[in-house]
């Protein structure tokens, strides 16, 4: 512990330390875990800031995210160019917004995101179409996909204009008290 | 709407347009300069910065047109078919760019850092254009008359950042919705040199007192770092929690983190005991008063024997003052304490420190059940529950391959079953089938309550049974019939309530949940009660010339071993002896579901016992840390052998506020007035224990004020706060009316918040008609442009069609 590794620089775990919500012991571990997904790829030596991205097909079989259905969203989402590959500053962002210290707005801002499927900064109906669909495997038929996301549309959006904006989102969100501790990712 | 706006610029009479020399339609219309103007405003900032909707691919015109690469989206369909101008407007609206490009995100932050260092309020409103939407308002976007650019913004951002302190801005920047990176930017950019800070510190942009604070602030921030992660490494189950929820999900999750909230408050609790009662009494043990029995394996399960005469127990503490050649007389003047010693007054410190122990308990227990229940209650949630089964429901944690699918199968069942719910409420029940539902009920519930009242008068006429034939010393596993009579009934009984539970039918599994617990809980509530009678009320009066405290907390020793052997034959026969039968015999694939609220209660329950015991039996947290170490592996190893994860929904957050909230109210609150009744009105044994000599053990503190009247002036305001505050009752009455009164006040609030929130949803809806109302008059203004465009000749004169629309509405 301390300075005795010689991968990041004081000041670059420091950076990383004040800018997550990660301690130092964690930073390395977690180091360590995105180095294991691609041990070629990855140098050992970070105090140059290599640019080096680990590809989507490695990130998806994490584990923790091989099983969710919405993993590829999720390394859309925090992945430098919405390609899915992956970045050490992007590998841990996305890990410091899924861990349990970050606060509520930060999470649903990026829940929002990662719900929006074509990126147009709201979840429309067809965004709810796709996330019921992943969420139960296809196994609901068609007419009741619809039902649900009409009735989400009644239930969450604000301004009624047939589609989700973030602050619909959010207040729906601050309804919902399980959401902090269901969008939680341990690693 | 008939002020121009804050956020127009200058009104120009003729403004240049751009896209050519056509006449516009407004020039006519003095109303509608403001909309003009912002029109040209939007479209020309939007032709400089490049726009984002002409990079996509054009789609028909269609909203929401394609974004990413990997899958193949079409767009929604029937969407309104908007024309290339109207698109570009849309998406310049403020609202598109809130919290969406970075730009917007850097300004929102840079004034939210700015009034977090100004310490303002919001924006004085007069300040605002009426029109202005409040959320706009708050985002203090694009209001002022200076449009920034982002590097600007940035810029001012990264200023305001230098003005806060380390872990202000910290805080700030973790909770950013930007990449890491450029928080590192941002970060390296507001950290000033060394010099310069010392420098702007010197100049006085932090007074000294905050700096001071600042100071600590970072300081205890390192410190609860680094305590952190002692406590990780102390308690190294972060990996078993981690499988645990990976496997089971949350609600399992749920159980396992009460248990390590329990083993908290133990060991809160069990610290000033060891250091200010067990340390010291251990270091200045007493004359033994006779013969001491020696050790036989019976004393683990029974707590006597050779237990007796040991730090475990009541009847063991001295009641003189240690470090002190003479004994104090209670009302003597006091002996002059040994040279460089400090005088121990044993009865003084028992007393204080365990009410010390149990007045921070309290407040810790307060402070999180207030907190749990801030977060998971909301004022005006109506009910989105779709919405939230639809977005919160999905537990990232989950990682096994077979536990995902239980969880798609799980939400799939869900929304199957809100779907079927919703019809079924179109379709109103008959009152016949509701009387019949209401008389199934009160039948159930009658059965349930004559168990409890039968569970009740065996122990009852079980406990009378043990006083009237004496047990000697020889036979004292005689004494362990009580409690395994009490835990047979506390297992038994739930499981007939369960079956019992069947035969009703409730329209929520949450109630189903709700009704259980209920159940159980007067079932153990009650017994307890009766247990507390039969020692306090009876057993004092039998043993008269025995240590009866000693007695007391050697039941509630047994009674403690014996619910933990009961809770280990319940996990083996409820859960391995129960899926070895299911699959072998009954062959069914399904393994038993880990019954979460039974054994919450269990746990409630042997903390109960802990804290009744306590005054009785100092070392009893101790034990009951031990037990719950070994509940946590042994329950571990069942549920991952033996139990898949309950298939109803389950909302964590809410069960975790009801069970701190049973902690508090019937468990603390019944043991504190155990304790209470026990400290002021008993008579404690004469023969044992630090208060023999007194009258009730509350005297000794009398004893100690009465000392204090004599010592002098200088300490006279104890005794005078004694007199007046705590045996005068008015103090009483009066705080409590004022806590009547804060109550009353905090109701009336809370209601007038949700006829708030009610309005605000109506403004927002409205605001949001007004947009399509806008949006569409905005198309259709910009095709008459294009068929005029296109007809020329046609249209030489502007349709009063238009006007008369404009004006009508």
């Amino acid at each position: 512990m301390g300075n005795k590794q010689a991968v990041f620089t004081h000041e670059q775990l420091e950076a990383y330390q004040d800018c997550t919500f990660f301690t130092r012991k964690e930073i390395m571990r977690l180091f360590y875990r995105y180095q294991d997904l691609a041990p070629q790829l990855v140098p050992l030596d970070y105090t140059s800031c290599p640019d080096v991205k680990v590809p989507y097909e490695l990130i998806g079989s994490m584990p923790e995210l091989k099983d969710n259905p919405f993993r590829q969203r999720i390394a859309q989402v925090f992945s430098e160019d919405g390609d899915g590959h992956m970045t050490l500053d992007n590998f841990l962002d996305m890990f410091s917004v899924m861990s349990e210290m970050a606060p509520r707005d930060l999470k649903a801002y990026y829940a929002f995101k990662i719900y929006d499927f074509n990126n147009d900064d709201y979840i429309c109906a067809w965004d709810l179409e796709q996330t019921v669909t992943k969420l139960t495997r296809g196994e609901l038929s068609a007419e009741e996909v619809s039902l649900i996301c009409e009735k989400v549309l009644d239930e969450a959006d604000g301004d009624h204009d047939g589609r989700l904006s973030l602050e619909d989102f959010q207040n729906m969100i601050l309804r919902a008290p399980d959401f902090l501790s269901t969008f939680h990712i341990r690693i | 709407m008939s002020q121009s706006p804050a956020f127009v610029l200058n009104v120009l009479e003729t403004p240049e347009d751009p896209e050519g020399q056509e006449p516009s339609p407004y020039d006519e219309s003095e109303v509608h300069d403001s909309f003009h103007q912002l029109i040209q405003e939007q479209s020309r900032w939007v032709a400089q910065e490049g726009l984002e909707l002409q990079q996509r691919q054009p789609e028909t015109g269609a909203l929401g047109a394609s974004g990413s690469d990997h899958e193949n989206l079409p767009g929604p369909e029937g969407a309104p078919v908007y024309s290339m101008a109207t698109l570009r407007i849309l998406a310049s609206m403020p609202s598109r760019t809130i919290g969406r490009s970075r730009g917007a995100i850097i300004s929102q932050y840079y004034s939210r850092t700015m009034k977090l260092r100004r310490r303002a309020g919001r924006p004085q409103l007069r300040d605002m254009g009426r029109s202005a939407r409040p959320s706009l308002r708050l985002y203090d976007l694009e209001l002022d008359s200076a449009v920034l650019e982002e590097e600007e913004k940035r810029g001012l951002l990264v200023k305001e950042l230098q003005g806060l302190t380390a872990a202000q801005r910290d805080h700030m920047l973790r909770g950013m919705p930007l990449s890491l990176a450029e928080k590192r930017c941002l970060r390296e950019e507001s950290r000033p040199l060394r010099g310069k800070q010392r420098a702007q510190r010197r100049h006085g942009l932090l007074s000294c007192c905050d700096q001071l604070r600042d100071s600590c602030v970072l300081a205890s921030h390192n410190l609860g770092l680094a305590l952190l992660s002692g406590l990780q490494a102390l308690m190294p189950w972060r990996y078993a929690l981690k499988r645990i929820g990976g496997r089971f999900g949350s609600s399992v999750l749920s159980y396992f983190l009460f248990l390590k909230t329990l083993l908290a408050f133990n060991a809160l609790l069990l610290l000033p005991l060891l250091a200010f009662i067990v340390g010291v009494q251990a270091a200045f043990p007493p004359a033994p008063g006779g013969p001491v029995p020696a050790f036989t394996g019976l004393e683990l399960l029974t707590g006597g024997g050779h237990f007796t005469h040991s730090v475990m127990y009541y009847g063991y503490y001295s009641n003189a003052t240690l470090n002190q050649p003479c004994a104090s007389p209670p009302n003597g003047s006091q002996c002059p304490p040994e040279a460089g010693s400090l005088p121990y007054n044993m009865p003084l410190a028992y007393l204080f420190t365990l009410g010390a122990a149990l007045f921070i308990t309290c407040i810790t227990l307060v402070y999180s059940m207030s907190r749990s229940f801030g977060e998971s209650y909301r004022v005006g949630s109506a009910s989105g529950v779709h919405a939230i089964t639809v977005f919160c429901s999905w537990d990232y944690k989950v990682t096994q391959r077979w536990a995902t699918r239980l969880q798609h199968d799980n939400i799939r069942t869900q929304l199957k079953e809100l779907l079927a719910e919703g019809q079924l409420r179109q379709r109103p029940q008959s009152a016949c089938g509701r009387l019949r539902r209401a008389a199934v009920l009160g039948i159930v519930w009658l059965l349930c309550l004559g168990t409890t009242l039968g569970c009740t008068l065996a122990v009852y006429t079980f406990s009378e049974r043990m006083i009237e034939s004496p047990v000697s010393a020889e036979r004292e596993a005689v004494l362990l019939l009580l409690p395994l009579v009490v835990c047979l009934l506390n297992l038994g009984a739930p499981y007939l309530f369960r079956i019992l539970a069947t035969l009703e039918r409730h329209d929520s599994p949450v109630l189903e949940v709700y009704v259980a617990i209920c159940r159980n809980l007067i079932l153990k509530m009650v017994t307890l009660g009766i247990l507390c009678y039969h020692w306090l009320g009876r057993r004092v009066g039998t043993l008269k010339d025995q240590c009866w405290e000693n007695f007391v907390g050697q039941e509630l020793y047994r009674l403690m071993v014996m619910d933990f052997i009961f809770t280990l034959l319940d996990t083996l026969l409820g859960e391995l002896v129960w899926r070895l039968f299911s699959e072998k015999q009954l062959k069914r694939k399904g393994k038993p579901e880990f019954d979460i609220a039974g054994n919450v209660l269990e746990l409630i329950y042997g903390q109960t016992l802990t804290w009744l015991g306590v005054l009785f039996s100092p070392l009893l947290p101790a034990m009951q840390i031990v037990k719950l170490l070994l509940l946590f592996y042994i329950k571990k190893a069942s549920l991952m052998a033996n139990c898949q994860a309950p298939r109803r929904p389950w909302k964590a957050s809410h069960m975790s506020t009801v069970f701190v909230s049973l902690l508090c109210f019937p468990s603390f609150l019944g043991a504190a007035v155990f304790l209470c009744y026990a400290i002021w009105q008993v008579k404690p044994s004469s023969i044992c224990g630090p208060f023999r000599t007194l009258d009730t053990m509350y005297e000794a503190g009398k004893v100690w004020v009465r000392h204090l009247e004599k010592a002098g002036p200088r300490v006279s305001w104890l005794p005078w706060v004694h007199r007046y505050l705590v045996e005068d009752t008015f103090p009483i009455y009066l705080v409590s009316a004022l806590l009547l009164a804060v109550i009353y006040l905090n109701i009336q609030v809370v209601k007038g918040q949700r006829k708030v929130i009610c309005l605000l949803k109506e403004q927002i809806s409205n605001e949001g008609e007004d947009k399509i109302f806008l949006i569409n008059k905005l198309q259709r203004v910009y095709e008459k442009k294009e068929r005029s465009r296109a007809g020329r000749t046609e249209e030489a004169v502007t349709p009063p069609a238009l006007f008369t629309d404009w004006d009508a509405q």
